[in-house]
């Protein structure tokens, strides 16, 4: 009895052992992953795409980042930061660097280049753009009293502060580079990242190869990358099935998720969440008649968001109905709550009645025409757009689509050249105050592209950020999404993304969270043979 | 050159021609029966683009999600797609984007390579040098990337698409109409017309313009069926026109491509189209190619 207990202990252990080395990283190989899109600049800082992080993330670090492991997306894990500590009053975080690490030019990175680096992102002198300064009005100054420490000081409390650290937007640059030209990194690369720039030819693909000096030894498992600009989704799915590229960390529809599952079997593993992201209509309030507020509320009158969902979630990557929260999380609103602001009404007719209604009153003729501007990404830009198209046609609104190329498109809507656009919010971390500041007035947060100042919108969204409770914080999110959506009717939000990624079951170490902006350093992510 | 007996005796043997516009499309028709399929289908499709609105069965921008993918059925006779538009509906009211894209790319390319081609050869010496030199720039691009060129630069849309078509026709039409116009130069009613006095403008307009429009009218018929095909080709690619309006390119993207297995009524119908509008062009700009063109007439 003893002898076979030891021959099934050495068994289960020779298993455990094959096991492991099975599931070993393996070094080498080339990750190729096609990209949907492609960046204006090459500044993280100021650029708000997923364009810009999947090719180029991994040839940055940041001072934190999210746990390449953690599914829900929300575990905060050192990076360049080895650990923090935060003084009792929590006005003050502290945190101590990583030594030895060094920029692709060989120099060291100290606590200068990241200071130098959030004082961009926070303090941007004129003529330098970061879109997310407006994440960072609460941090009153960064200090780096020595190499190897940096401090946050801040001007009151704040719960987020943390998950505003763990922006993959905020890649470390160096400071001396940055003191010469602020916007020196704009049409330039170099940064402490697994992997070393080698080239972006534009409109075809960027290169980059392992950085031998990576200061995390051993990684990266990857010989080097290649990302491939593709716009159309038909293409990144044959790339997929053909096996000529591994995976598209974006994502992918129902339909071809169930395409590539039943062309290729067990050489596909699906991985799905839901998704940080939804697509938001933004109306400039500098045309008319679009200043008006009844007409803005009419747009989103107009909206069966009820049926939208059921249908477009068949064809697109979309699905909730949702307000200024994910659904589901626990500042989110509840449904039947939700479905009492405008335009989640279930009653579809009595919606539209209203926004006939509301036109009329604001003097809108029937059939008046307006150019709605779409960016042009197929999924789900286009479904939505042709719907939402088709639900203000039911109001009397005659819409024309312009779609305009990624690369150019925010160009054309931070100018305000438009009258109705698509706009997104998406978010690293499901947290109102990274989530809400979006729609905060255009002085307080430059990607507000509606153009709106709102001082009442702006002080709930400080309140609620103060909150000392879960229950007044949750009271005063409701408050501020019944005025965002419905009372003054800024945004229009569509529907909630559903993240489905398919991908070379070789492809392992990629772990799929609610957003696409994380996990894509590309440090853990290795290739099975 | 010699006319041989045989072209002697078909040129009087042949009938009388008829008298009037409906004696001369007859005289077409019976001489050049694939030629008359061609303007056939054309004026079908004319013919279903001006009446779109009493013909098609449903509004081309309704969606009707309850009745989206559905295969051929009573309701909805080509099946409707993924937003549950009626592929029937969209592909009638696409024939006025075919035609709107294709006679405006035409017709601009036409005008545009007709005063190019006959300014050229009037004025011949170093203009004419340099006019053909800028064409041969235009002719090194294939026609596919020189439209891509041109919508990247004034983006997409109806008006940007008829402009992007147009161009690589303007040169193709200009080196065409140059030909004849350097022949024609040397009538001798354009000198009579230079010894009377009259200006560059109008013995460019009113002696060689008229007298160039042959050729003109072959290319142009020719290059509509082109010109439907680059719409489509452009719209596919999501640089034409854009949603939602019909047009049959545009019908062949997205979800028609994702849903090919499952409802491949979504790009069969729209790709039959725009097969019948090419083939129905082609057909007709070769026949008036054979009508018009002399050296091929006494063949």
């Amino acid at each position: 009895m003893k002898r076979l207990a030891r021959l099934l202990a050495i068994a289960a252990g020779a298993l455990l052992a094959f096991t492991v080395q099975a599931q070993a990283p393996r070094s080498g190989g080339e990750l190729v992953f096609p990209v949907p899109s492609e960046p204006p600049s090459y500044d993280g800082h100021r650029e708000e795409t997923f364009g810009l992080i999947h090719p180029f993330a991994p040839f940055y670090n940041t001072l934190l980042r999210v746990d390449p492991f953690d599914k829900g997306g929300t575990k905060p894990a050192p990076s360049l930061a080895e650990s923090w500590t935060v003084s009792q009053d929590g006005k003050t975080y502290t945190f101590k660097l990583r030594q030895g690490v060094k920029f692709h030019d060989g120099s060291e990175m100290t606590s200068k280049d990241v200071k130098a680096s959030y004082d961009k992102i926070i303090f941007p002198p004129a003529g330098v753009g970061s879109t997310r300064k407006g994440q960072y009005a609460v941090v009153e100054k960064v200090e780096a009293p020595d190499p190897a420490t940096v401090v946050f000081r801040l001007k009151q409390t704040s719960g987020s502060f943390i998950a505003s650290l763990l922006s993959p937007y905020n890649f470390i640059y160096k400071a001396d580079i940055l003191a010469k030209d602020m916007n020196w990194y704009e049409k330039n690369i170099m940064g402490t990242g697994p992997f070393t720039f080698v080239e972006h030819v534009k409109g075809s693909h960027v290169l980059g190869k392992k950085n031998p000096n990576y200061w995390d030894k051993g990684k990266p498992y990857l010989d080097g990358f290649r990302a491939v600009f593709m716009r159309e989704s038909a293409a990144q799915v044959a790339a997929i099935r053909g096996e000529r590229a591994q995976i598209q960390f974006r994502g992918f529809t129902p339909k071809d998720r169930d395409n590539l599952k039943a062309a290729l079997g067990d050489k596909i593993t699906v991985q799905e969440s839901p998704w940080d992201c939804i697509l938001l209509v933004t109306i400039n309030h500098d045309k008319k008649p679009f200043d008006d507020k009844r007409v803005r509320r009419a747009l989103t009158l107009a909206l069966d968001r009820h049926e939208g969902s059921k249908a477009l979630s068949q064809i697109a990557i979309v699905k909730a109905v949702a307000g200024v929260q994910v659904p589901g999380t626990p500042f989110a609103t509840p449904p039947a709550e939700l479905n009492k602001l405008a335009g989640y009404w279930t009653d579809a007719e009595k919606s539209r009645a209203e926004a006939k209604r509301l036109l009329k009153e604001a003097g809108v003729a029937d059939g008046f025409s307006f150019t709605f501007k779409n960016r042009g990404i197929p999924m789900p830009y286009e479904p939505l757009g042709v719907w939402m198209i088709d639900q203000w046609r039911r109001v009397g609104l005659n819409v024309r689509q312009e779609v305009i190329e990624p690369a150019g498109y925010f160009g054309v809507i931070r100018k305000g050249d438009y009258e109705v656009a698509m706009d997104f919010q998406c978010g690293y971390i499901v947290e109102p105050d990274l989530d809400m500041y979006k729609f905060l007035s255009v002085d307080r947060n430059p990607a507000n592209y509606g153009r709106y100042k709102d001082p009442v919108l702006d002080d709930l969204y400080d309140k609620q950020s103060r909150a000392t409770s879960v229950e007044e914080r949750k009271q005063l999110i409701r408050t501020f999404e019944k005025r965002l959506l419905e009372e003054e009717a800024h945004y229009l939000m569509t529907l909630q993304w559903n993240r489905i990624v398919p991908h070379s079951s070789k492809v392992r170490g990629w772990t799929i969270t609610p957003s696409h902006y994380l996990n894509n350093t590309l440090d853990t992510v290795w290739l099975a043979q | 050159m010699a006319v041989t007996p045989q072209t002697v005796e078909e040129l009087t043997r042949a009938e009388p021609r008829r008298a009037g516009w409906i004696g001369a499309v007859l005289d077409f028709i019976r001489q050049r029966p694939l030629g008359a399929i061609g303007g056939g289908i054309i004026l079908v499709m004319v013919a279903v683009a001006a009446t779109a609105g009493l013909l098609a069965p449903y509004n081309p921008l309704e969606n009707d999600y309850a009745a989206m993918l559905s295969a051929p059925n009573r309701d909805h006779w080509l099946g409707t797609d993924a937003h549950g538009r009626d592929v029937l509906t969209r592909i009638l009211y696409g024939s006025r984007t075919a035609l709107m894209v294709g006679l405006g790319a035409s017709l601009i390319g036409a005008v545009f390579g007709a005063l190019i081609g006959v300014g050229s050869a009037y004025f011949g010496g170093r203009v004419d040098l340099v006019v053909q030199r800028i064409m041969d720039v235009f002719f090194a691009f294939p026609v596919i990337i020189l439209a891509l060129a041109v919508v990247a630069i004034l983006g997409t849309g109806v008006g940007n698409v008829i402009l992007a078509i147009a161009t690589p026709m303007v040169p193709r039409c200009a080196r065409v109409v140059r030909s004849s116009a350097l022949a024609v130069r040397e009538m001798p009613y354009v000198d009579a017309a230079r010894a009377a006095g009259f200006g560059h403008r109008r013995i460019i307009l009113r002696h060689m313009l008229p007298n160039v429009m042959a050729p003109l009218l072959i290319m142009a018929t020719a290059f509509l069926g082109e010109a439907i095909l680059l719409e489509s080709s452009l719209s596919f690619l999501g640089l034409g026109v854009q949603e939602p309006t019909a047009a049959w390119g545009l019908m062949l993207r997205g979800a028609a491509v994702e849903f090919a297995e499952s409802a491949p009524w979504m790009a069969i119908f729209p790709g039959l189209a725009i097969s019948l509008a090419v083939f129905g062009f082609n057909l007709l700009g070769d026949s008036l190619r054979d009508a018009l063109d002399p050296r091929l007439r006494t063949q």
